[in-house]
């Protein structure tokens, strides 16, 4: 029963995982760009879900209702008016365009919140847990995560292969030249994508944020994570990135209780096993 | 306006497009000098020449893939030289691309629709579409990928009519396929003329153009250099315009 625990709890984190993938991996998807501020906007939607939570008296699961639309506002406006315009042939000046981003939401964020630690509390639900058979329990809130995590997948998974919308991105994706031929303003689609990528990065800022502690320094080590998941996964893979999340929360389940040190290690290593046997990730869509 | 068009009294006083001494560059290599050409309501213009004389520039420029001075190319009257190309798509002007261009990860009935996602009201819809090239009904749930050449240009034309154009745009359709295959193009075109759709053919299979076109353009290094009708041309004057000997 021990094992089972264990392993459910890597399934249940893997969940958060790949909700910190999932919104990384449509960016690349759909406009070969590497969002280095991702980790931090994650952080940063926890900070909003912190204020809307302590400004309204709300509590952090109903302030999604406001964080989602904000974070998606703030992605519409972050791709129309700095990401647009270092899309190109050159793959450079997104990467240090983003990777500047990253460092101006950190020091933002230091300045106006201090490096105080934070938490956003949601009462009850917190410590509630459901006995699944004797010896074995999950935590509601995790549980939740989880199910909001593959909900947030198929939903992605439905936008994108069942909408238009959804087709506008593809198309997009594999001939932006031609998709503007069929009348598709491809800063508008690019934009429409970021705003979507942030409404699950507001999703996921929230989770983080009742789950654990989180302060302005955390973004980049969520980035590693989404990065490793989506890379398992396969990139431009939305079923895959969730696999690769829940690999990775298993694998660091494991380490763990075979040695409490070696929790983050043990996700790297599974993240390196994979990317050594499997460049290409568990199940990939891209064509490179 | 230096051409001749008027002359042979088959474009009317307000051509659905004019082009006026247009210039358009590739980088900075000059590709157009001063090209004029003009295209009625319903009539299917063809533009031949040789590799390099400046074809696919034109249909770019046209289409908004180019810059080009606002004056340059008039469509209904309006201004739309150097357009962003979505804005030109929305006006009616569809370009079939050379080499296609479909969409690999989107199957053949998905690369019809999103042709058609501006939602230009007219007489194309999927199931027209369908009427008119049958075998992309058979094989509408396909990756595109998975057509034959001639099936490939089929659905890029389809997804061009999708958008229910005013004024049809083709680079090179017959590029590639063989000739039965491009006979069989060649004879959906007159459904699409039928209408009211304009067609401006590039093409580099001059004989197959002339079939299909009441006037032709010919371009030799980026000018017109004979221009009239299809029926009025010797072979002798083409020759000559086209290799410029």
């Amino acid at each position: 029963m021990d094992w089972v625990n264990v392993i459910l709890q890597g399934v249940l984190v893997g969940g958060l995982y790949a909700m910190f993938a999932a919104g990384l991996s449509l960016i690349f998807g759909v406009m070969r760009l590497v969002n280095i501020a991702h980790g931090d906007l994650i952080v940063m939607a926890a900070y909003v879900a912190l204020v809307v939570t302590q400004t309204l008296g709300i509590g952090p699961l109903t302030s999604l209702i406001l964080v989602v639309p904000i974070m998606a506002v703030i992605g519409y406006a972050l791709q129309w008016f700095v990401l647009n315009r270092t899309l190109g042939d050159d793959l450079l000046p997104p990467l240090l365009v983003t990777f500047g981003l990253s460092v101006i939401i950190q020091n933002g964020l230091l300045t106006l919140f201090t490096a105080d630690s934070l938490k956003l509390q949601s009462g009850d639900i917190e410590v509630a847990t459901i006995r699944l058979v004797e010896g074995v329990y999950v935590g509601v809130l995790p549980l939740l995560q989880f199910v909001v995590a593959v909900a947030v997948i198929a939903g992605l998974q439905f936008v994108f292969y069942r909408t238009a919308l959804g087709r506008a991105f593809r198309a997009t994706a594999d001939d932006p030249a031609v998709a503007q031929l069929m009348g598709l303003d491809n800063r508008h689609v690019f934009a429409l994508a970021m705003a979507l990528s942030l409404a699950v990065v507001a999703i996921t800022g929230v989770f983080l944020a009742v789950r654990a502690n989180f302060d302005p320094s955390q973004g980049p080590a969520r980035l590693i994570y989404g990065f490793e998941a989506v890379i398992i996964g396969g990139l431009g893979s939305l079923w895959g990135t969730l696999a690769g999340g829940l690999i990775l929360g298993v694998a660091q389940a494991i380490g763990a209780h075979i040695n409490p040190g070696w929790q983050i290690l043990a996700g790297h290593i599974a993240f390196l096993f994979v990317l050594a046997v499997r460049p290409q990730g568990l199940f990939p869509k891209v064509r490179t | 306006m230096p051409d001749s068009a008027q002359a042979h009294g088959q474009a009317p006083a307000a051509p659905l497009l004019a082009v006026t001494a247009l210039d358009a560059f590739y980088g900075d290599i000059q590709a157009l000098f001063g090209v004029s050409i003009e295209i009625a309501r319903g009539e299917a213009v063809a533009v031949i020449g040789a590799n390099g004389a400046g074809k696919s520039a034109l249909l770019k420029s046209i289409a908004g893939l180019l810059r080009a001075r606002p004056d340059a190319i008039a469509f209904e009257g309006a201004p739309i030289g150097g357009m962003p190309a979505y804005a030109v798509a929305a006006r009616g002007i569809a370009l079939v691309p050379e080499g296609r261009g479909l969409f690999a990860s989107l199957s053949v009935e998905e690369n019809l629709l999103i042709g058609g996602q501006l939602g230009r009201p007219g007489p194309w819809n999927l199931q027209r579409i369908y009427e008119l090239f049958p075998v992309l009904a058979e094989r509408r749930r396909l990756p595109s990928t998975s057509l034959s050449g001639g099936q490939q240009q089929m659905a890029a034309i389809g997804r061009a009519l999708m958008a229910n154009p005013k004024l049809l745009l083709c680079d090179e359709i017959s590029l590639g396929l063989a000739p039965i295959v491009v006979r069989d193009i060649y004879a959906r075109l007159p459904a699409i003329r039928g209408e009211g759709t304009s067609i401006i053919l590039v093409e580099q299979d001059v004989v197959q153009a002339l079939k299909a076109a009441s006037r032709v353009y010919c371009l030799q290094e980026g000018r017109v250099a004979l221009t009239g009708a299809a029926k009025d041309l010797t072979r002798e004057e083409i020759a000559a315009a086209y290799f410029g000997i």
